[in-house]
């Protein structure tokens, strides 16, 4: 049962409520074009969070090009593009979960949920295998920072790794809320059936996903591909 | 009740999944040619041809996947205002930083 449901019986009505209805929206192309409007107010502010840390990367990144340069030979651009293609697919599947939500088919969107989640964790997963190749060979800044084979650059590459750690550290943060979101939509799909006129909690959850999709799409190129060629 | 935007009931239509698989089969492609590019040393125009690719990769995600070519133009002017001031950010930073050298030590219009 959804927990607002609008009932008042006195009021007279064109046509018989949706129960998904609120009571403060006319009807539910408003109430969804009113979420959906909500959810990229959010993402505005989301888009802001990462801008900063982009911003300060670009300046960055002017200053030092060489010693930005030269920390890519130990990125693995290779498993970087794999966790692009990981996230794609997963939008994928993210955007098949909104589509059979939208015609108001349980099963399909359970397992387009599900198999989202699973690229989401295979993600996670060859990210932090990354993390620990780091951590091996020296590069995670404040803990164990060592860069012999440029010592001049030294300082420098160091800011990098700040940036990468803390980048892809967000990344992977908001990763993990997106799972949690993923697990939330699952368990509400077997509750309720989403149909025609109410998904808006997959198609907002799915913009979402899709945005954490785009700041990987930037965070690629701009971290592992930085002197790939060299 | 007024009846604004009757014309589709609950929002967007069904894409079909010709589209999504089509922009999902481009966005892998354009992976590819990311990475392959940036292994052909082409100076500074490296990172540039990178952030296209990955411009037009964004559009895509945010046209299709995001549904914003089907939503209203209230919800794509707040789109298109988030990337002005991100564009803002980004440009007004960078246009400090690149043009601190470009006047000679003396002639600086505030004090040393």
């Amino acid at each position: 049962m959804p927990e607002f449901a609008d009932v008042n019986p006195g009021q007279v009505t064109e046509h018989a409520h949706s129960p998904f209805l609120r009571h403060h929206f006319e009807d539910m192309a408003q109430q969804f074009d009113s979420s959906t409007l909500g959810m990229w107010v959010f993402l505005l502010t989301e888009i802001m969070f990462f801008g900063g840390m982009f911003g300060a990367y670009t300046v960055y990144r002017s200053m030092y090009p060489d010693a930005f340069a030269s920390t890519s030979k130990h990125m693995i651009p290779l498993l970087g593009a794999t966790n692009t293609a990981v996230l794609i697919c997963s939008s994928l599947t993210m955007a098949f979960a909104v589509r059979w939500a939208h015609i108001g088919s349980r099963s399909v969107v359970r397992v387009m949920l599900i198999l989202t989640m699973i690229f989401g964790i295979a993600f996670i997963c060859v990210k932090f295998t990354e993390y620990y190749l780091h951590y091996k060979d020296h590069l995670v800044p404040w803990l164990n920072f060592q860069y012999p084979e440029h010592p001049a650059l030294a300082h420098n590459a160091e800011i990098l790794f700040c940036f990468y750690f803390f980048m892809t550290g967000f990344h992977a943060l908001h990763m993990f809320v997106g799972l949690g979101l993923l697990t939330y939509l699952l368990i509400k799909n077997e509750k309720i059936v989403f149909g025609p006129d109410y998904y808006s909690p997959v198609e907002i959850i799915g913009l979402y996903w899709h945005f954490v999709d785009i700041v990987w799409i930037f965070l690629f190129p701009l971290l592992y591909l930085i002197g790939a060629h060299g | 009740m007024a009846n604004h935007n009757d014309e589709h009931e609950g929002g967007h239509a069904v894409v079909p999944v010709r589209t999504y698989i089509l922009i999902w089969i481009t966005l892998l492609c354009c992976t590819f040619l990311t990475y392959g590019v940036a292994l052909i040393d082409l100076g500074s125009w490296n990172i540039v041809i990178a952030l296209m690719i990955a411009f037009f990769k964004m559009s895509l995600v945010v046209l299709f996947f995001m549904h914003v070519k089907q939503d209203n133009s209230l919800t794509r002017l707040f789109v298109a205002g988030g990337f002005v001031w991100l564009v803002i950010l980004l440009v007004m930073t960078m246009n400090d930083y690149l043009s601190r050298g470009w006047m000679p030590q003396g002639n600086m219009p505030w004090p040393q």
